[in-house]
């Protein structure tokens, strides 16, 4: 069977906050950071591989996931960002 | 690598082509005076891929003429066909890359192309924090200042601040969406239609669609 996009429109998620070394396409100020899942946007190669010359197999789930604006003092404000993040960063996270 | 040149690059060359690196398949390059250390690489690269038989001078010279070909007039009459076509309107939010195949715009393997539209209280605004993403294949090559890190390390922690800086002051009630084009995706800003264009047709439209209204730095301009 093959694999399906784990997370639905919706579902609250947390980014992955661990260490990386090379390519990675998840920004840092992103990381750990929790965001509810906009939409499934696609099966991707894996960009870490490709950008060491390998076939970026498996290929990886995208999703386009919205995440509260912080402002200088840490609190959200009115304002958000949205980010493209494969799934592999991704980690579900019980609704606030 | 070669000695530092510091002549013009149309000077006499040594037809006997002894691989120091100086002579031009092609006038490619521009600019005067002595290469940088980016410069030095690309002609090294370039020249060794022509070397090589991976591409030729004439393939790299059309996909440049592509690149520059492009420019932001082509997404501005993709926004006035949006503002009075609701068809093609409803499909461009629904599919952008399918939407604007229509009409031609095409790139073999371009990414994925995301219309979002500002509306009352939303204004969308598009970045990529980790390199250059931009929506190439309607707009073109991107300014300077959306590669720097300037633009790309501000406009998500104060975004407000940044479009001020631009000249663009929203309503404190309208909320702003930062979308950083992290990976495969590229995004297009459909802009607000501006107010007293009732009636006008895609090309009078079209000339109010500024780049910086289709990336959100900026909004349509007002009918004089």
């Amino acid at each position: 069977m093959p694999p399906e996009p784990r997370f639905a429109p919706g579902t609250h998620v947390r980014v992955a906050n661990r260490p990386v070394s090379g390519h990675c396409r998840t920004p840092f100020y992103l990381r750990g950071h929790r965001g509810v899942v906009l939409e499934y946007a696609g099966h991707f190669h894996n960009p870490a591989q490709l950008a060491q010359h390998r076939p970026g197999l498996p290929k990886l789930f995208l999703y386009r996931v919205r995440f509260p604006h912080l402002g200088p003092d840490g609190r959200t404000t009115q304002d958000e960002i949205e980010a493209d993040i494969y799934e592999d960063w991704l980690e579900s996270e019980a609704a606030a | 690598m070669s000695t530092p040149h510091h002549h013009h690059h149309d000077h006499d060359h040594d037809h006997d082509h002894d691989h120091d690196h100086d002579h031009d398949h092609a006038p490619i390059e521009d600019g005067e005076g002595p290469p940088g250390p980016f410069q030095i690489l690309e002609r090294a690269l370039r020249e060794l891929l022509i070397e090589k038989g991976v591409l030729t001078a004439e393939q790299i010279t059309r996909q440049i003429e592509l690149q520059e070909g492009r420019t932001p007039e082509l997404g501005a009459s993709v926004i006035a066909k949006a503002w009075t076509d609701p068809a093609f309107h409803a499909e461009l939010k629904h599919d952008a890359r399918a939407a604007v195949a229509k009409l031609g715009i095409t790139i073999p393997d371009a990414p994925e192309l995301i219309a979002l539209e500002n509306e009352e209280g939303v204004h969308h605004v598009i970045a990529c924090t980790l390199c250059s993403c931009y929506p190439r294949m309607l707009l073109g090559v991107p300014p300077a200042w959306y590669k720097s890190k300037a633009y790309r390390s501000r406009v998500v922690r104060d975004p407000r601040g940044v479009l001020a800086e631009f000249g663009l002051t929203l309503p404190e009630e309208t909320r702003i969406r930062v979308v950083d084009s992290t990976a495969d995706l590229r995004y297009l800003v459909i802009p607000r239609r501006p107010a007293g264009t009732e009636g006008w047709d895609e090309a009078r439209l079209a000339a109010l669609v500024t780049r910086d209204s289709m990336i959100g730095t900026g909004v349509a301009l007002a009918p004089e």
